[in-house]
This record gives C-alpha cells, structure tokens and sequence, in this order.
C-alpha cells in the first residue's frame, strides 16, 4: 500500500494494532488483556519449557495424522464422485451434512466409540477437514473443459494416463483451494479436540492456564496457534496462486 | 478417386428421442479436403465426432481405410475449436502431447514436436505457455499437435471460429498449402460459406432436423488458382451464392 507515494511494508497493518493491545494492555484497563511486550517475554519464557514443548509435539502429530489422513482420503474420493454418477448421489447427501453441520457436538459421540486419546483428536481434525476437500475435489473434476477430456481420448490417453496427466492437473487448482480451506479447519479441530476430548497438547495448557488466570501465558499459547494456522495457510494460498495462472483459462 | 473415410446408413438419436442424423452417407475422397457446411444445429460436429470414434452411431457405420471404426485410433487426428490444449504445459509439451500418450520417448518426440512447430510458425515459442498466446497462435498449436501424430486423416471441428477475421484469412490460405503439401485427408467443419467454398475440394451441404446430406458440390478450377485470386473468382462467387440460394430458406 501507499500513502503519499511512500510504500509502506507488508505488515503495516500488524504493527498498527500490535501498538494498540500494548497501550490497552499497558493502561491497565482489563485483567484479561496484558500488554503485548508481557505476553512476548512470557511466551519467550515459556518457549522451551516442556509442558510447552510436549503440547506441541502432541498437535503437530495429532494435526500432521489427521490432516494426511483427511487429504490422502478426501481427494480420491472427490474426484470419484465427479466422475462417477452413482457414487455421487450416495455421498453428496452427506458430505452436505457434514459440511454444515456443527461437528463439535459430535465429539462426545467420537470419545464413546474411539476413546479419550490421540485416536479420538486425529478423527476429529479429519472430520473438520475432510468435506471441504471432497467437496472442491468433486467441484474440479465437474468443471473440466469437456473437449480436454475428448482430446485425451481422440489421442488415445488410457483412464490411468488421463487420470495422471489430464483431470488431475485440469482439477488442481479447486483441489488445493480445497486443501488451504480444510488444513485452517482442522486447526480448529485439533484444538477442540484437545479441549473437549482428554485435556492433552495445547488444550491442556489452556485449561490450565485460563483456570489460573494466568493470562499472558494463554494470550502467549494463543498467538503461537494463530501464527502457525496463518504461516500454513499463506504457504498453502502461495502454493495455489502458483498454479491459478492456468485457472482461468482451461 | 480413391475414398479414404466412408460413412454408411449413419444413424443418430440422443436421449430423449432428438434425432441428430439420419440415415446420413458420405464419402471422402483420400488427399482432399472435404467440408461440412449447414446451419446450426444440423449436425455437422455430431457426425464429425461419430467419424472421430468419440460418439457411436444409434446405426450405421463408418469406415476408415475399409476398417470400420468403432472408437478413436491413431488414423485420426482431431483439431478443436477451443483448441484445448493443457494450459498448465509448455508449447513444445503440448504439441507432443499425443505423442507422449502413444509412449513415445522425450526426445525423440520432442524432435519431432520441434519440427512441426517450425512448420505452423511458432518458432521460438517452445517455451510459452497457452495463456501467452493468442487465439491464432493457440490453434497453431492445436494443429501441430494434429499433425505430429501423423494420422492420416486430420477431422477439424470449425477450428478458425475462434479466431479473428484475419488471422482467420491467414489460416485459411495456410490451410490449402498444408493440403496440397501433406497428402492427407481433411474434413472439415464450418458454418460459413465463403469459407468453406475457399478451402474445398468438396463441400457437403447438409440440412437440419434430422439431418441429411442436401448437396454435395466440388469447385473445379479453384485449386489451380492462387490463394489471393479465388476470392475473385467467378466459379467462386457463384458457388457461393448458390450455397446461400438453398439454405436461405433454412435461417430463421
């Protein structure tokens, strides 16, 4: 952005109210609110303390595991559904559903049938993730330019060639908005999962904290989860834009 | 005369009993450019596509070279009128693309790609994607990529309609060079007139609702004239007007 021809750098607005929180904080207006200088010093405090450390260790691997799972799952059969008409009336109901529907009160349900541990968290990050990627799978395949499709066959491509090296190209560009879209939702499923489920990673640091009134430390858990779920999905939305030159014009 | 491509008692009905063809039979002679010309909605790419292998006839057959067709082959090359080409690859991947479907290694592919990309004058755009090209240029492409795979008979389905009027003129005269050069089979697909009478050896008149072959006209002496003098022509602009006589009737 520019303002009276000087350029001002990227993160501009950030600072902008990086300041604010720290005069709010440092007013004393609320408990609840600690200037933003306390909550870097404590967060570099707590940084390498283990019960930091153990939490992240635990979301990582529950969110690595239940996002894999909701990828490696979610695109196969998104793009199935699209090709294959039977298969989409059966699912699509579903996947509607589950879309929309408020997954968090499911989780109960999900400690019934897998119990109180990991297993329980990864599902739950799966399920946060899952549709949205089935859902735009299915959108790209559908939208495939029909004489790209005639031309792999007039060529004489086999379905496992124009598989590879047609419909998923043609289909990347929805399939990875897909992707960015449900990795952001599975860090919510993550973290809920955590809070609702066994009191394991970060969740258990929050209920820690929040219960002790220890508000730099949870502002501090707060802003590492923020930095992270921003870093993976500004990755993820430089990764689409890499390939968005062809979207346009397939 | 021989006839490279011959289609027999063509018959098609999609779904929800509309009658495309019937009872529809042509056919091309080898080494020539046979047109298909009719108002919208008359058929033309549905028997061009039942000729590809893309569409199967309800009944009726096609033959290639005698052997009857039943999906596409490597005798057939197809040049679209969207030109769909991979936009996510280069030039130089995209004019090999049937070659690289067929298994052919790199570079002997990429040799070939490179020599028919000189030909349609793309040279020194091996490298540039789709979407840095013009419309022209793009159905340059999608002709090379035809004419790398060496079919013999080459199915162009209205392949200049996407493109500028001048470019289109262009096309037009490269087309007949590509012709009398490559002794090849062209069946062509157009809705214009002048067009079609510009580039023929033979123009098949057909009439919608169901569709069938009105007219089948050949032009004599055009060939012999130079690219620049056919539109002078009298033969031309005669054929043309006679074209416009029997389908007048048929616009709303």
């Amino acid at each position: 952005m520019f303002i009276k021809g000087i350029r001002l750098p990227g993160m501009s607005s950030l600072i902008i109210w990086g300041l604010l929180w720290e005069l709010v904080g440092q007013s004393g207006l609320t408990f609840f609110l600690p200037p933003l200088s306390e909550i870097l010093i404590t967060l570099y405090e707590i940084g390498d303390s283990p019960a930091f450390l153990k939490a992240l260790k635990e979301t990582a691997q529950a969110f690595t595991v239940g996002v894999s799972a909701a990828i490696l799952i979610g695109i196969p059969v998104g793009i199935l559904m699209g090709k294959n008409r039977l298969l989409d009336e059966l699912l699509l109901p579903w996947v509607n559903i589950f879309l929309s529907a408020p997954l968090t009160a499911l989780v109960p349900v999900l400690m019934v049938l897998f119990g109180f541990g990991m297993r329980s968290i990864i599902i739950t990050t799966s399920l946060f993730a899952i549709w949205i990627i089935i859902l735009n799978s299915r959108a790209g395949v559908l939208q495939i330019n029909r004489s790209l499709v005639e031309m792999g066959r007039c060529f004489g491509a086999t379905p496992m060639a124009a598989f590879v090296k047609i419909y998923f190209w043609a289909a990347l560009p929805e399939i990875l908005g897909g992707v960015r879209i449900g990795i952001i939702r599975a860090v919510k499923g993550v973290i809920i999962g955590q809070l609702l489920i066994s009191l394991v990673g970060f969740g258990a640091l929050f209920e820690l904290y929040s219960a002790n009134f220890l508000m730099s430390h949870f502002w501090a858990v707060l802003i590492v989860l923020f930095a992270l779920a921003f870093t993976i999905s500004e990755f993820l939305a430089a990764l689409e834009r890499k390939f968005s030159y062809y979207a346009a014009n397939r | 005369m021989e006839i490279a491509v011959s289609t027999r008692n063509i018959s098609k009905t999609y779904p929800g009993n509309v009658e495309a063809l019937r009872d529809l039979s042509l056919e091309f002679p080898r080494g020539q450019l046979t047109s298909l010309l009719g108002p919208s909605g008359c058929g033309k790419t549905t028997l061009l596509k039942i000729i590809s292998g893309l569409l199967e006839p309800t009944s009726g057959e096609v033959e290639v070279n005698g052997k009857p067709v039943t999906g596409p082959g490597p005798d057939r090359a197809f040049v679209f009128q969207d030109f769909a080409l991979l936009p996510w690859a280069d030039v130089l991947r995209n004019v090999a693309f049937g070659l690289e479907l067929r298994g052919v290694p790199v570079s002997e592919r990429e040799d070939i790609a490179q020599q028919h990309i000189k030909n349609v004058g793309l040279d020194g755009f091996e490298r540039s994607f789709p979407h840095e090209l013009s419309g022209g240029m793009r159905q340059r492409v999608g002709l090379a990529r035809a004419l790398a795979v060496e079919s013999e008979v080459l199915l162009m389905d209205e392949p200049f309609s996407a493109v500028d009027e001048q470019t289109r003129r262009k096309f037009q005269e490269d087309l007949l060079g590509l012709v009398e050069r490559e002794n090849k089979t062209f069946i062509f697909v157009t809705h214009s007139i002048e067009e079609a009478v510009y580039v023929s050896d033979q123009i098949a008149i057909l009439l919608p609702r169901p569709s069938r072959v009105h007219e089948i006209l050949r032009p004599e002496n055009l060939r012999t004239k130079g690219v620049s003098d056919i539109r002078r022509d009298p033969e031309y602009l005669d054929t043309v007007d006679r074209i416009w006589a029997s389908l007048r009737s048929y616009v709303e």
